[in-house]
């Protein structure tokens, strides 16, 4: 299958800083990828080279099958929405959306027939008349998806589109791109720092780190089998656990000499051999508490410190193997800080790190 | 327990209150005494001398100001005057040009340099350092420049090209672009730095957003960014607009109103009447209309600027 | 996965040029975009330096090199006497003793008007942010319309003022009228600098008991610099270019270096001497030239503030 978009070694230079390397990518027709990664990472400035805004200094990049890589942004078959939403501020929302048609010399009755059905799908057609600033954020933010609408291109691209929106809005938006990417099955590029928006949008995440691509998979596999210590603690919230000591075989080690079996444990590359230091990271909702905990390959008695009740569940900090580890439980087990619980967890849901290379083992 | 936290609250404001009261009062009289100055200039000069002049402008004042009052002959006398028409005219002219080349220049410029050109700062420094300048310093130069026999034509002819000619400030019906290519000279670079400013405040995405549609750059200034630039525009013009009614020292610097009365302008002419034409109320009527002129200009702008949004 | 294999798998679509696209877009050093905007700007810089190029150049030129050379030639045997005589002996109307006492006199007007005008200016910004009374705001809106009103407005009831006070034709006066007409625009570039400081830091001082200037000395002033400096460039610029103010209000005796440079060249008497007329503006013109090219960023800050006003 034709890949929508495709980039081929791409490098991109500022001077003597090197914001991405080698970078190559391929998206699917009607995938959603998001970008995901800390601000500096390089996940914007991706977004902005395929869209041809920065010219790359090495590679190629290539759009439905076509070599874009010295096109103009308008000759590459792309529509984007930025974060500020970049409205025309002094035109009415119908010719925000039409004015890149009308420059274009597009048919009267074509771009109306464009703009009518674009402010159908996003439900703006009351707006049309207005000016942006008579707008709230969210109804901004479906103009400017709108005008990457108009465009009737394959390929949509959005710059942390939601940065901009409080909370409940975000969470409202997130759902209707959703949908928008359900019923027009195009391919979209989404560049947040979000990992929430990441999780529930994407098909596929690409988590960047330093101008490098980390991982590129679905969200299960991003949280579920991270393939380096980076993407491990950056995705999850709180972050995962993490433990260092030595690991022998079917025990590994922690620092202060506690043992914890880990012959459950499914390796990528099957066990290293002899002894060798590593990092064992476990989610806050897979240890588990009491009864639960009896069941598990390993459990230990623990003191709780410290309770944050969420509402639907409950967050609690206490030391395992010497270290601080925090977990997650329902909000119906009632514990408090002081008391005394056993707690424990199987490595087979767990994550190795070799701690050297910080690669999963 | 309701009541022992009113109670508390009472036992608190008591120890307080009254030295917290009397402290706001007297830090309010200190204010006051420190705004003293602004005060007194507001009252007694914007407000009283204005309105002295105002007022002193409907008397046949000559030497001193004790005249009676006469209605509206002295401006009856003012626009029975060649003198004063001819300096209207040429304010008007000459402020019709200036605030549009500047304007158009000062834009121009603005968008050229904003072209990520080499060597930016040193462009930019080469425009504004004539702002530097006194109008005074800026007319004398220029005088010298357009010197018929020894400057630009004077050279150009004896290189041998008899046909040049610049001879402008000797010349009363091409005086006023003499007095423009100075004034130009001296206030474009200040314009251009206003319309850059207002350039770079436009939003980054709003240009990525341009090409996205494939908005071609030009058509990206002249239909987005400068109808994003109202703000700037309307400082621009307002300021440009009160620098050319106060009209002076470039006029008596460059040609001091000559040839003739072909370079007059009102400034100029309400000064001479003033402090040695020996007719107060002739040149205080001047003034008035000099005042008037201003406030045409400024009663649109400070109702779309503030009319709309309300105070600030 | 080596990257030839990459290339080769995706697939092209025909018409591709004979270089495959790839790395930055070629970009020509000479486009007739380009050639067109360095030309546009080098010719308005041209505009902009000429008249400084001819005012030095002239400077050091003798009268009879400029009478038979040209305008543009450098000068033959460069020499320094039009700027001697300009100093020390061109004669301003009545006395023949150069621009030396004349840029004494802005000296002695500029520096305790910059002074004053911007004391004064920092204390009504500050009163105006943190300390506003009834009527303040009023006051200040008055006093930003009053910076409109064309100066001839004003200037005859100010020179009657001034002669009840019994200061004028002095430097008083000057540094009064300075002063008053100065404090619009710099108390509006204060007032506005004072209000994007942190409130929090003035409520904290009331908290511990600070008083108006107490607060004023210790907390707002050491944080101003900034505003400072652009207003001192502002006024030392705008005082020293005065010729108006200067001429009206401080007396024969006072003019400042404005009112004699245009003495000399525009009432002088007998053949002019155009070299000396040069030295004499090229030397009226120094201080503010070297104010703006010692301040650089900061002097555009500056008109940039004065130009945002309301």
């Amino acid at each position: 299958m034709q890949h929508s978009v495709s980039i081929r070694d791409l490098s991109l230079n500022f001077g003597n800083v090197k914001v991405l390397e080698h970078l190559n990518l391929d998206i699917a027709q009607g995938e959603f990828i998001v970008l995901l990664g800390p601000s500096g990472c390089g996940k914007s400035t991706l977004l902005n080279c395929i869209a041809g805004l920065l010219d790359v200094s090495g590679g190629q990049i290539f759009i439905s099958g076509k070599n874009v890589t010295w096109e103009e942004p308008k000759d590459r078959g792309i529509g984007m929405v930025f974060q500020s939403y970049a409205l025309y501020p002094q035109m009415t929302v119908e010719r925000n959306l039409s004015f890149g048609l009308r420059v274009a010399g597009m048919p009267k009755a074509e771009i109306e027939q464009r703009v009518k059905r674009a402010a159908e799908i996003l439900q703006i057609e009351p707006l049309l008349q207005r000016k942006p600033a008579n707008l709230s954020g969210g109804q901004r933010q479906r103009v400017a998806i709108g005008r990457a609408l108009v465009r009737d291109v394959d390929v949509f691209l959005f710059d942390e589109p939601l940065s901009n929106l409080d909370a409940k809005l975000r969470s409202d938006l997130r759902v209707e791109i959703k949908r928008l990417h359900q019923r027009l099955k195009n391919t979209m590029i989404y560049v947040t720092h979000d990992q929430i928006e990441a999780l529930t949008l994407a098909d596929r995440i690409a988590i960047m780190k330093n101008g490098v691509i980390q991982q590129l998979a679905d969200p299960h596999t991003i949280y579920n089998k991270p393939v380096n210590l980076y993407v491990a603690g950056f995705i999850g919230s709180p972050s995962m656990n993490f433990i260092e000591g030595t690991l022998d075989g079917a025990n590994f080690t922690a620092n202060d000499g506690t043992v914890i079996p880990v012959g459950s444990y499914e390796y990528v590359a099957g066990a290293p051999a002899g002894a060798a230091k590593a990092v064992l990271g476990v989610r806050p909702e897979h240890i588990f508490l009491g009864a639960e905990a009896e069941a598990m390959p390993y459990k230990a008695q623990a003191e709780i410190e410290i309770v944050e009740p969420m509402g639907s569940e409950t967050l609690a900090w206490t030391k395992v193997a010497g270290i601080p580890v925090t977990f997650r439980c329902s909000s119906d087990i009632v514990i408090n800080a002081g008391d005394k619980v056993t707690v424990g967890f199987d490595i087979a849901r767990g994550s190795m790190f070799d701690a050297t290379t910080e690669e999963r083992l | 327990m309701a009541d022992t936290a009113v109670r508390m609250e009472d036992g608190a404001g008591v120890s307080t209150r009254p030295g917290f009261l009397s402290r706001i009062f007297l830090h309010n009289l200190s204010a006051k005494f420190a705004a003293l100055p602004m005060v007194i200039t507001v009252l007694v000069v914007f407000v009283g001398c204005t309105i002295w002049t105002i007022y002193y402008s409907f008397t046949n004042s000559k030497l001193l100001p004790t005249g009676k009052f006469i209605g509206f002959d002295q401006y009856e006398r003012l626009f029975a005057t060649s003198r004063w028409n001819v300096s209207v005219w040429n304010l008007l002219a000459y402020g019709a040009m200036s605030l549009v080349f500047t304007l158009v220049i000062g834009f121009i410029l603005a968008v050229l340099i904003d072209q990520k050109v080499r060597f930016e700062s040193a462009f930019r420094t080469i425009m504004l350092y004539p702002f530097a300048l006194s109008f005074i310093v800026t007319g004398l130069v220029w005088q010298w420049i357009m010197n018929p026999t020894l400057g630009l034509q004077g050279t150009m002819r004896k290189l041998g090209w008899d046909w040049f000619s610049f001879d402008w400030i000797a010349n009363p019906k091409m005086v006023l672009f003499a007095l423009l290519i100075a004034g130009l000279w001296h206030g474009t670079g200040f314009c251009m730095v206003l319309m850059l400013a207002g350039l770079r405040g436009v939003d980054e995405e709003v240009w990525k957003a341009a090409r996205v549609d494939g908005i071609p750059t030009w058509r990206t200034y002249l239909s987005i960014v400068l109808p994003m630039m109202r703000g700037v525009l309307v400082t621009a013009v307002v300021i440009i607009g009160s620098g050319i009614v106060r009209l002076y020292d470039l006029v008596v610097a460059l040609t001091n109103g000559g040839p003739g009365i072909s370079s007059e302008v009102p400034a100029k002419y309400v000064f001479n009447y003033m402090f040695s034409g020996g007719n107060i109320g002739q040149g205080l009527a001047g003034a008035t209309m000099m005042l008037l002129t201003v406030l045409i200009i400024m009663i649109p702008w400070a109702y779309l600027e503030f009319g709309g949004k309300g105070r600030r | 996965m080596s990257q030839t294999a990459t290339m080769a798998s995706t697939p092209v679509t025909g018409s591709q040029a004979a270089v495959e696209p790839s790395g930055p877009r070629p970009k020509p050093f000479f486009t007739p975009k380009k050639i067109i905007l360095y030309t546009t700007l080098v010719f308005f810089s041209l505009y902009y330096l000429f008249p400084l190029y001819v005012m030095v150049v002239t400077s050091l030129k003798t009268m009879p090199e400029i009478r038979f050379g040209n305008i543009f030639a450098l000068p033959q045997t460069p020499n320094l006497d039009a700027w001697v005589r300009a100093w020390t002996s061109a004669c301003t109307g009545l006395t023949c003793e150069g621009l030396a006492p004349g840029f004494w006199n802005s000296v002695k007007i500029t520096i305790p008007s910059t002074i004053v005008s911007i004391f004064i200016a920092a204390v009504n910004g500050y009163a105006l942010v943190n300390w506003r009374f009834k009527g303040s705001e009023v006051f200040f809106a008055i006093l930003i319309f009053g910076s409109f009103i064309p100066y001839q407005v004003m200037l005859y009831p100010l020179v009657m003022i001034t002669r009840e006070l019994k200061i004028f034709g002095t430097l008083q006066a000057v540094i009064l009228i300075h002063t008053v007409f100065g404090m619009p625009i710099l108390t509006l570039l204060f007032r506005n600098y004072f209000a994007s400081l942190p409130q929090e830091l003035f409520k904290a001082a009331r908290v511990d008991g600070a008083g108006f200037w107490r607060i004023f000395f210790e907390i707002m002033l050491p944080m101003s610099l900034p505003i400072f400096v652009v207003a001192l460039i502002l006024q030392v610029t705008g005082i020293w270019n005065d010729f108006l103010f200067g001429v009206v209000f401080a007396g024969t005796q006072n003019y400042p270096m404005t009112v004699q440079l245009n003495n000399i060249v525009n009432s002088a008497q007998g053949t002019p001497e155009y070299n000396v007329n040069m030295a004499a503006t090229v030397l009226t013109g120094l201080v503010p030239l070297t104010v703006y090219f010692v301040s650089g960023k900061w002097f555009v800050r500056g008109v940039a503030a004065g130009a945002v006003k309301g």
